[in-house]
């Protein structure tokens, strides 16, 4: 399976294009993508610049990221693993 | 420090304008992305991983208590309350909305500060020693020469669409602690045999995918000819870089392919033809900018304090340095606490920063190449009350160039061009080699970590290099040996294949073991490495790998 990410055009934040043509923060209201569905999805989501910049396809794998980028879109979808000033400051 | 005049004043304030209009067109659909990207990159704005990054120039590293406070409100107000001192001595925030960034740049603007020519294909923000108008062994402080520099490129237009970036950085020390031979121009003052202070200009040095060091093309440059030679050089390069192709695009590959002669001579040419015209700095001017750059008055001879509180003590072993000025010192600011995130700071530390600078060191800060700060003048006097100051900041890690004082690049945990994280490496090998006292054992150790063969966090000019790479979706890690920054610079070299990221703090820890058993004495890390060569450590490296 496929989804659509981005970045908010707005701040920048990672977003995901739903079933119904939206977008959201949360993977888990992203839509699901057969192969053959997936590049006309992306197509739309293209036009879509002036509320999502640079949309791409990614894999998912149990609802995760998954194939071969599956590290660089988990982070994206969880944030940065490096803990501490993050933390410390947001505390 | 410099002082902005009207037309500093409304250079700034019209770019910002500028950008305001910029971003409301994009926010309307009036422009594209590929329309924006351009406008917002020459304005030091990225779009990476989770966010906007915003860049923020620091001219030659140096800021004042007022500008470091603004830098913290910042933080607090449009970001997540921390910032990122990065090794061009500039400062990154991670997370800022579009749509605030023109509000940031205005503050910025109201402490003489600002975000151009962060990114993009011109002359970037000049570096210099961090120590420069304050060490011990300088020959002449450098930062007038990078202010120069500063206002001649700024929005230059013959050079703002040059085939690539381009990088200048100026040392007036002994020891240099600019790079300059890894820079695409590196200015080394010197003086000639007359007693006259001028110039060696070194060109086309770099890191990222082809390493090189530079080349020596004028051994002695007169101040006066500063401006007119380095448009020369810089004409050379815009005529003849390779804009097509973006991997051969900067200078050190134009050098290598002229041969540093040839192009030596080109600029030459181009140089005889303008030398005596409008770019000859005149006597006055130069005068005129140095002022800004005044040593602090005469203080107390104050020796350095004796002390029997130990972490006092190591403390100024570690991070205290000589300073020109008798009673004075130095004092590096350590943004590697065993476990962190190399140049992160909170808006709180940032603050405590300024204010310790205020009090106690005549308004002054600098942002370092390792990522580290520095409170360039301080009295003798006053060092344990800074100290204190630090400690209750949560800044007084006493590592300064050992060996968990360690440089790394954000990688990918925020950079979207990094192949594999560099931070989470960091802070294992960090708390590694302090759990095994490792760290003080060893002494002085450069550790500098890199994401990507972009290599901004400078791993090829490390004794201890770590470049991180992608192999279908898992991340690996080379180690370099032998590499080096500053007089003796010096590329590293590839010890092996790439580790597991968690095997790298145990090799890195091996290695220095070591290093511990058969240096000679109290033989640096690099001498020994130097003496023995790296198969001697290849064995260590690879233990359980």
């Amino acid at each position: 399976m496929k989804t659509v990410t981005a970045n908010r055009l707005t701040d920048g934040r990672v977003i995901y294009r739903t079933a119904t043509g939206e977008w959201t923060t949360e993977l888990a209201e992203a839509a699901r993508l057969d192969t053959d569905q997936a590049d006309a999805v992306l197509e739309l989501a293209s036009g879509e610049s002036h509320i999502a910049v640079g949309a791409y396809l990614i894999e998912l794998a149990r609802d995760l990221p998954g194939g071969q980028k599956w590290r660089r879109e988990g982070i994206r979808l969880t944030g940065p693993t490096t803990g501490s000033t993050h933390a410390h400051a947001t505390a | 420090m410099y002082k902005y005049d009207s037309y500093d004043h409304a250079m700034v304030a019209d770019r910002i304008a500028e950008f305001r209009d910029q971003v409301t067109r994009r926010l309307d659909g009036r422009l594209t992305e590929d329309q924006f990207k351009p406008l917002r990159l020459m304005n030091g704005v990225y779009l990476q991983l989770h966010a906007y990054m915003l860049r923020v120039a620091i001219p030659y590293g140096t800021l004042n208590s007022t500008q470091m406070r603004t830098l913290a409100r910042i933080a607090r107000d449009y970001d997540k309350g921390y910032g990122h001192f990065t090794t061009r001595q500039n400062l990154q925030y991670n997370w800022p909305a579009l749509v605030d960034i023109p509000d940031i740049l205005d503050r910025l603007a109201a402490v003489e500060m600002h975000a151009i020519q962060t990114s993009g294909n011109c002359i970037r923000n000049v570096t210099a020693d961090p120590f420069a108008g304050a060490a011990a062994d300088e020959l002449e402080d450098g930062r007038p020469w990078a202010e120069i520099i500063r206002q001649w490129s700024s929005f230059h237009p013959e050079f703002t669409f040059l085939p690539r970036k381009f990088k200048i950085a100026v040392n007036g020390a002994t020891a240099d602690r600019a790079g300059i031979r890894v820079h695409d121009i590196g200015l080394q003052i010197v003086r000639n045999e007359a007693g006259q202070t001028g110039f060696e200009v070194w060109v086309g040095g770099g890191q990222g995918r082809t390493p090189r060091l530079g080349h020596l093309i004028k051994p002695f440059l007169a101040p006066e000819d500063l401006l007119s030679y380095l448009t020369a050089c810089l004409r050379v390069y815009n005529q003849h870089g390779r804009r097509d192709n973006l991997y051969k695009a900067r200078i050190k590959i134009l050098v290598e392919a002229l041969g540093p002669e040839e192009y030596g001579r080109q600029v030459d040419d181009e140089w005889r033809v303008i030398r005596a015209g409008e770019l000859k700095l005149p006597d006055a001017e130069i005068a005129r900018i140095r002022r800004f750059f005044d040593l602090p008055k005469q203080v107390e001879p104050t020796p350095i304090p004796v002390t029997e509180n130990r972490a006092f003590a190591r403390w100024l072993d570690r991070n205290r340095r000589d300073h020109a000025v008798d009673g004075l010192s130095s004092l590096v600011i350590s943004l590697k606490p065993i476990g962190g995130t190399p140049g992160d700071i909170t808006d709180r530390q940032m603050t405590a920063v300024a204010d310790l600078a205020e009090r106690y060191g005549f308004d002054e800060i600098r942002a370092t190449p390792d990522q580290n700060l520095i409170l360039p003048h301080v009295r003798n006097g006053d060092l344990e009350a800074v100290w204190s100051g630090l400690v209750d900041a949560g800044l007084a890690t006493a590592n300064a160039g050992l060996a968990t004082d360690i440089v790394a690049c954000p990688g990918l945990d925020y950079c979207n061009l990094a192949n594999a994280r560099s931070i989470p490496i960091a802070q294992a090998i960090s708390t590694l080699l302090e759990a095994e006292g490792l760290s003080e054992k060893a002494g002085d150790v450069t550790i500098k970590i890199d994401g990507c063969i972009n290599a901004c966090g400078h791993h090829h000019v490390a004794h201890i290099g770590v470049l991180g790479v992608d192999k279908r979706g898992e991340e690996f890690y080379q180690v370099t040996l032998g590499g080096a920054f500053g007089t003796d610079a010096a590329i590293g070299s590839i010890i092996g294949k790439g580790l597991a990221g968690e095997d790298v703090p145990a090799a890195i820890a091996r290695l220095l073991h070591t290093y511990l058993e058969i240096r000679a004495d109290e033989e640096r890390f690099i001498d020994t490495l130097r003496r023995v060569g790296s198969d001697a450590f290849k064995e260590a490296i690879y233990a359980d790998a």
